[in-house]
């Protein structure tokens, strides 16, 4: 049947598993080319330019240039390459710790359970910025103090989240069953609960990478994240806000775009390997 | 000899759900036990494997008490097969779960190979039933308790669980208590039947 079809069209088609390969192979290298970006442009396109100032995008600055005849392509490849880092590792952190916390306060139960929602209300009851703020200010800013600063405050939601949902697979019949086989409740944290909480971790992650991004912008923004010279996204788009009002709508539009085309490869990155993960669409 | 002494279960600040009740069992003996809805059967059965705690009294095998680590020799299969299996695994990984199983045992649920590369709501409930019947039907297994077993599956279904496990039961020495509300089948399978509204439990 199949064979027959594909000789009246012989147009390329694709199954739906095709297609999520495919969306995952294209968006993974959107991303890895970002991040590398940096090494291929070259710092050239980063020193003033005086001569070369507020040119709108042409060929020759595909991005068009800033107040100080800086070419904005490379400024913003150079941004986004750092930012897409800082944000993946400091979410990528977030995720971890908060996985391992919600798993061991639904698995293990009674004085762990107490004693890590205790710490997921204290943080919760903490102005999120502040917090931020004084982590940041402590480990002396720059680059690690931004993502150990967004690692360590954002990990409580996704704890929560995956505690409940560990709670709820506990109480199943498969899991109390899985008790009563002699199996331990490591083995049990491993196989029947890290399988369940793997969607919600990855939305969890997808969510967190523009918050990183952006917590990095507004520390970066009041000076104590990454210095005003690093071409990060956030200073871009900080800066910019001053030529929109002038008509130098390049400045801000063009990068704000490739930060939203950056969050938007991750997302359904995202979407995509969920889908395959999940038993109920892997097949499909 | 399984044996429950005295039972009584209920939950903090609640009615009584099961209160003294005695049962023996001895091995290769196959015990009815039938009661109407809310007699308390399923906690009966849950008390018995180990599930839940009695508020009073014991449970005890060949003299002493059910181990609280590792595989415990009293098994049960619960009614709904899809909430007894975890969605997320493959039917080869939920049939190993305790080793892997043997394959004349597979023959005789007629459980066909091809299930194994699938995931349980690709299987109908009877399929599904018997992966979990399969499941606990182990050495290790001395006594099973089949709590409504086969009450939502057909009687084709039904009638294959129940020889392959009346067999199974019988030449393996296992003691099985089937606990239905169905008193045809509990006089069908059973060497003797309790009658919960008898006995009488908590109401």
């Amino acid at each position: 049947m199949a064979t027959s079809f594909l000789r009246r069209r012989p147009a390329i088609r694709f199954n739906r598993r095709q297609i999520t390969l495919w969306s995952i192979a294209l968006c993974t290298l959107f991303l890895v080319a970002i991040v590398f970006s940096n090494r291929f442009i070259g710092d050239t396109g980063l020193d003033p330019a005086l001569t070369q100032r507020n040119q709108p995008p042409s060929l020759a600055h595909l991005f068009g240039t800033d107040w100080l005849g800086r070419d904005m392509l490379t400024r913003s490849l150079h941004g986004m390459s750092l930012s897409v880092r800082v944000g993946l590792l400091a979410a990528g952190f977030s995720a971890i710790i908060g996985t391992g916390l919600g798993l061991m306060a639904g698995t293990l139960g009674g004085k762990v359970d107490a004693v890590i929602t205790w710490i997921i209300d204290v943080f919760f009851s903490l102005p999120h910025l502040v917090l931020l703020i004084m982590i940041s200010f402590a480990l002396g800013g720059g680059t690690e103090g931004v993502i150990i600063a967004v690692a360590l405050t954002h990990w409580t939601s996704l704890a929560r989240i995956i505690r409940a949902e560990t709670l709820q697979v506990n109480s199943s019949d498969y899991v109390q069953l899985s008790y009563k086989f002699g199996r331990s409740p490591f083995w049990i944290a491993r196989h029947h609960m890290l399988p369940h909480v793997i969607p919600q971790l990855l939305v969890g992650l997808i969510l967190l990478f523009p918050h990183a991004i952006l917590h990095e912008a507004a520390l970066s923004f009041i000076g104590i994240g990454l210095s005003p010279h690093t071409p990060a996204i956030g200073i871009i788009l900080a800066e910019s806000m001053r030529n929109l009002s002038t008509g130098y709508w390049w400045v801000g539009v063009l990068p704000g775009l490739l930060l939203l085309l950056a969050v938007q490869a991750f997302d359904t990155l995202g979407e995509n390997v969920r889908a395959l993960i999940d038993p109920k669409t892997s097949q499909g | 000899m399984l044996i429950g002494k005295q039972l009584a279960f209920r939950y903090p600040h609640h009615n009584w759900i099961v209160r003294n009740f005695d049962i023996a069992i001895a091995p290769s003996e196959v015990v009815g036990l039938f009661g109407p809805s809310g007699f308390g059967k399923t906690t009966l059965s849950k008390l018995l494997a180990g599930y839940l705690t009695p508020t009073q009294g014991q449970v005890t095998i060949d003299n002493s008490p059910l181990p609280d680590r590792g595989y415990c020799p009293v098994q049960m299969v619960f009614q709904n097969p899809e909430l007894a299996v975890n969605p997320r695994w493959r039917i080869r990984k939920i049939l190993a779960e305790k080793q892997p199983p043997d394959r004349f045992l597979l023959n005789a649920l007629s459980i066909h190979p091809s299930w194994l590369d699938r995931y349980p709501h690709e299987l109908s409930g009877g399929e599904l039933q018997r992966v979990a019947v399969a499941r606990v039907l182990n050495p290790a297994t001395r006594y099973l308790i089949a709590d409504e077993m086969t009450a939502m599956l057909d009687a084709n279904t039904q009638a294959l669980i129940w020889h392959m496990v009346l067999d199974y039961v019988r030449s393996h020495n296992i003691g099985l208590l089937v606990i239905s509300h169905d008193a045809a089948l509990i006089k069908r399978v059973c060497n003797r039947a309790i009658n919960l509204m008898q006995v009488g439990t908590s109401r």
